[in-house]
């Protein structure tokens, strides 16, 4: 180890993540950025590694959007065929400085956010959010759900990568996400104040575009309509960050967290690119009219890349407005959640701080250690999508990372150091 | 049939409308219930849930739209009206707790940064770990808990001294740390009185003695049962000791305990006799002939208590305060009934009328313990049912009437037994009513002797306070109300009872001697943070029990809650590796 102690090590990972500068700088196909999607029907998933025999319906139902999407498949059944006999290759988004949503399924000409971190050089991508409803990150792969996509392919992509062209230097994120967090988001469930601060910020720009009336109309429209479009820039804005933290190959901070609906997998600063799983757990919550716990999928989404970073279930007290999905609870019960995840965190992150929590700063990397000590596992705000394919989303509520993940971290990194 | 109601422009959140939902939705009489903004993207999920209507369809993004599936309209009456009151009523009534609970150490250092004592009362087996954690930070240790190894104790003991820092305990049942009340304690005016006691029912009766004389307590540091015997020595008593010398306000010392190792009383005599203030000691089962130089020993607790009162208050020390009238007139007993009975929950007050009865006994003053019995002799019985015999998987009898109970009816079932001697132990920590919970097994084994033709006497002492959590004088008569004799002190009650059966115990009339002053040399300066601790307001982590905590609030003390959990769940391989990643 090249620190004197844990605690040195880690507070060099969280210097790098509160000294991040991560900036939204363009929205492209994903092939330009991502090679791999360049070789052939090469699909990226959420979470750890998995097949698709083992994928949930959501997931499966987004890859079988995705074959369609890009051409490969004429109907479902074809797609379906041809997912399960192996023609299609799977990668995780986090193998490839990416991250996405739910079922996380990204292919080679979907648009994605670039959100490079200037502190360390890197980028990370991340999809755009489609909207709710029937949307393919969910499971959903109507006609409907196709056309949004090829829409946001062909005009909200280009037309948002156009006008980041005329900023200066993309959109500066810590300051949207500091502002944000002052009007009430927590960056997971609630990311209405950033995505309105993005439209804020974006629409000048895009007046001066020299397109076509309706087609502007329509993109200002949908971001106007999309509460959560800003999610999408947080989640590539914490595997931005937390990626140039993982350049520290020492110390227990927490630098991933994800799902991918049958495991839940984290990484941690000492052990590099390593994955340590353990089966996931289903999301309790409040659901739509109709849906009950039992349509509920298990956990699923590369989205706790913002808890990981400090923000979503971790920040709950920073979101009076979401509050309540934690159970019948209030502002008191949003307070002890969040003061409960300070126990396993090193320290707070004073580029965000919180009105509703005195001004106190997000929480600043979880401490596997921490985790194992106490036992308190991260609490993850999240969307629960139906089990069976094609459903999309049925409610939304938190989930708890299990400590079993944790506790294989930590061994695997005390054998590598030689200690047992 | 398909009912619908639009509230137009009535915003509400979508987390606030699906609470709504369900609470709709236990309704009787409703088939399926909807109710969200009229959005297009929910109009999709109405249709999805087979609840789409043209008045929905009509209506607009800022409207909130009910749609309810029943067969009987009346019902949309009482829908609204709940939806009304629901949305009239939204701030969830949620008791405030005030202060803050913490998870970890760092936590609650960070939450309380001045604390100075941690008051543990976790399992045995990591109490020890969590009073290194404490020593480690600066903070005396109150420690609760029981069943820590004596190597272990010692060890604690020997770094807090070098340290400059108080270890309390383990198995510390009582301490009053500037009025502030820790643990198993009273609520004790505050005074001139210090204590230092390696007994903790020994403290309470003391300590609320005082109060009741009008006098009061600066502080009252338990050791721990153990201090006193090899191998620990003293530790805490010496250095409790020396912290309420230095302490302006304590006039008076008083230190109590049962019998000491020889060679740590005679090391604790010496030091006693070297202070600049006078001192009162009992040592249960000492039985003196006189009062040596500045150290007044007492041969029971009362006794301590009136000898530091009239220390305290400039009046001569009388040679005796046991003696009195402790007749009961027309005791009616039937042949063969004169065994007393004594069932208490105190440990310190069964060793008291054990040695007490055994001195009238003509047995000497001893006290043993063999299965919780401090006195078993032809029938004349003390039982100490706080002993660990009867509390294994039992709450303690202080809290849980149970065992008692059980005990009280065996007795009165005994045709020997003339007297039922008991305590009521009120404060913090102990049960709120105990003479309620007691009091219908008393009857009942008083009534079944009456009805086998005798005689049965209870005889009690209630150790507390007026401003104790419980009533004091509630509870004196309730229990006299109901026949049974209550005496001030658990002396006077042990002599109440041993006058029922004939006997008496003869006092030692005590003259003032010079002592004899050691050659040795003893430093009585104490550290900074003793000093600090014996004059300021106790800065507590209450880590373990959360009923400690009631004490702690209702005397405005800054404390942190440290809901406590073993390290890694008590998984010792984690635990292990953890220890390792430092």
């Amino acid at each position: 180890m090249n620190y004197k102690s844990m605690d040195e090590a880690n507070k060099a990972v969280i210097d790098k993540i509160s000294g991040s500068a991560p900036f939204l700088v363009d929205v492209v196909p994903a092939k330009e950025k991502i090679k791999e999607l360049n070789e052939g029907k090469v699909i990226l998933h959420a979470g750890p590694p998995i097949q698709w025999s083992d994928m949930t319906g959501p997931m499966q139902g987004s890859c079988i959007g995705a074959a369609i999407y890009e051409g490969w498949a004429a109907s479902e059944e074809d797609a379906e065929k041809q997912l399960a006999g192996g023609e299609v290759k799977f990668i995780p988004c986090h193998h490839v400085n990416a991250v996405g949503p739910m079922g996380g399924i990204t292919s080679a000409n979907m648009p994605v956010f670039v959100v490079e971190n200037r502190s360390e050089g890197n980028e990370a991508y991340c999809i755009m959010n489609e909207g709710i409803g029937k949307v393919l990150r969910f499971g959903a792969n109507s006609q409907e759900v196709i056309d949004r996509l090829k829409w946001m392919q062909d005009i909200l992509g280009p037309t948002i990568a156009k006008a980041l062209a005329l900023t200066e230097d993309g959109l500066n994120l810590n300051v949207i996400i500091a502002k944000a967090i002052t009007m009430g988001d927590e960056f997971h469930q609630r990311n209405i104040a950033a995505s309105l601060i993005f439209l804020k910020e974006i629409s000048p720009y895009i007046v001066q575009l020299d397109m076509d009336a309706n087609d502007r109309k329509d993109v200002i429209q949908f971001l106007a309509d999309t509460d959560q479009f800003f999610l999408n820039i947080a989640m590539a804005t914490g595997k931005a960050v937390m990626d140039a933290a993982r350049t520290i190959q020492d110390g227990t901070v927490v630098t991933a967290m994800c799902r991918n609906g049958k495991d839940f997998g984290i990484r941690i600063s000492g052990m590099g690119d390593e994955w340590f799983t353990a089966p996931v757990n289903t999301p309790q919550g409040l659901f739509f009219t109709g849906f009950s716990q039992e349509d509920a999928n298990p956990d699923i989404g590369d989205s706790a890349i913002t808890e990981t970073f400090g923000v979503g279930g971790m920040a709950m007290i920073a979101a009076p407005g979401v509050t309540r999905f934690v159970g019948a609870g209030g502002f008191d019960d949003a307070l002890a959640t969040s003061n409960e995840m300070t126990e396993i965190c090193v320290s707070q992150n004073s580029n965000f701080t919180i009105p509703t929590w005195d001004f106190q700063g997000a929480c600043l990397g979880i401490d596997a250690r921490k985790v194992v000590e106490t036992g308190i596992e991260p609490i993850i705000n999240t969307g629960i999508a139906n089990k069976k394919a094609g459903m999309g989303q049925v409610g939304a509520g938190t989930v708890r990372a299990p400590k079993e993940c944790f506790e294989k971290a930590i061994e695997a990194y005390a054998v590598k150091l030689g200690l047992i | 049939m398909l009912h619908t109601i639009i509230k137009k422009n009535s915003y509400q959140d979508s987390i606030n409308l699906m609470l709504l939902t369900n609470s709709i939705a236990t309704m009787e009489g409703l088939n399926k219930v909807q109710i969200m903004m009229a959005t297009p993207a929910n109009k999709d999920i109405f249709k999805d849930a087979g609840l789409h209507t043209a008045e929905l369809e009509a209506a607009e993004s800022n409207d909130m739209a009910i749609v309810v599936d029943t067969d009987s309209a009346e019902m949309m009456d009482t829908v609204l009206e709940k939806v009304e009151q629901y949305l009239n009523d939204q701030s969830i009534s949620n008791k405030k707790q005030g202060f803050e609970t913490v998870r970890t150490w760092d936590k609650a250092m960070d939450a309380l940064p001045n604390a100075n004592v941690a008051m543990i009362s976790v399992p045995g087996e990591y109490a020890a770990d969590e009073a290194d954690k404490a020593l480690d930070r600066g903070l005396h240790v109150f420690m609760f808990s029981d069943n820590v190894s004596v190597e272990d104790e010692l060890r604690l003991k020997q770094k807090a001294h070098d340290k400059g820092l108080l270890v309390m305990g383990p198995d510390c049942g009582t301490g009053i740390l500037d009025g502030v009340p820790l643990a198993f304690a009273n609520v004790v005016n505050k005074g001139r009185i210090g204590l230092v006691g390696a007994s903790g029912t020994g403290i309470q009766e003391v300590s609320t003695i005082i109060d009741r004389l009008g006098e009061g307590v600066s502080h009252a540091i338990g050791t721990g049962g153990r201090d006193l015997k090899d191998p620990i020595g003293a530790i805490t008593m010496m250095d409790g000791i020396r912290a309420l010398e230095n302490h302006s306000q304590t006039e008076i010392i008083t230190i109590i305990s049962k019998p000491p190792a020889e060679h740590v009383r005679n090391e604790v005599m010496e030091l006693l006799q070297s202070l600049t203030k006078p001192v009162v000691a009992v040592f249960l089962g000492e039985k003196l002939e006189q009062y040596e130089g500045n150290v007044y020993q007492a041969y029971t607790l009362a006794e301590t208590a009136h000898i530091a009162v009239d220390l305290a208050r400039g009046n001569e020390v009388k040679p005796d305060y046991n003696a009195g009238d402790f007749s009961v007139e027309n005791a009616d007993l039937k042949e063969g009934q004169k065994t007393l009975k004594g069932l208490y929950s105190g440990g310190t007050l069964a060793s008291e009328a054990a040695v007490l009865i055994s001195d009238a006994l003509g047995l000497g003053t001893h006290i043993k313990n063999e299965e919780g019995y401090v006195l078993k002799h032809e029938g004349q019985e003390i039982v100490d049912l706080g002993d660990d015999k009867y509390t294994q998987g039992k709450p303690h009898p202080m809290i849980d009437p149970e065992t008692r109970s059980k005990f009280i009816e065996q007795a009165g079932a005994d045709e020997t037994t003339a007297v039922i001697l008991l305590d009521f132990v009120l404060g913090y920590g102990s049960h709120d009513d105990m003479a309620s919970a007691l009091l219908p097994s008393i009857n009942k084994a008083v009534a079944q002797a009456k009805e086998s033709g005798r005689t049965l006497h209870v005889v009690a002492t209630v150790c507390g306070t007026k401003n104790d959590p419980q009533s004091y004088d509630g509870h004196v008569k309730q229990l006299r109300e109901a026949g049974v004799i209550v005496k001030e002190t658990n002396n006077e009650a042990v002599r109440t009872a041993l006058s029922i059966v004939g006997l008496k115990v003869e006092d030692n009339q005590k003259k003032h001697v010079e002592g004899t002053k050691s050659d040795k040399k003893f430093d009585l300066t104490v550290s900074e943070d003793i000093a600090s601790l014996v004059s300021e307001r106790p800065r507590v982590i209450n880590v373990g029990l959360k009923g400690f905590t009631d004490a702690l609030s209702d005397t405005a003390t800054q404390f942190v809650q440290y809901d406590w959990r073993p390290v890694a769940g008590g998984n010792a391989r984690m635990a292990k590796i953890l220890s390792l990643l430092k």
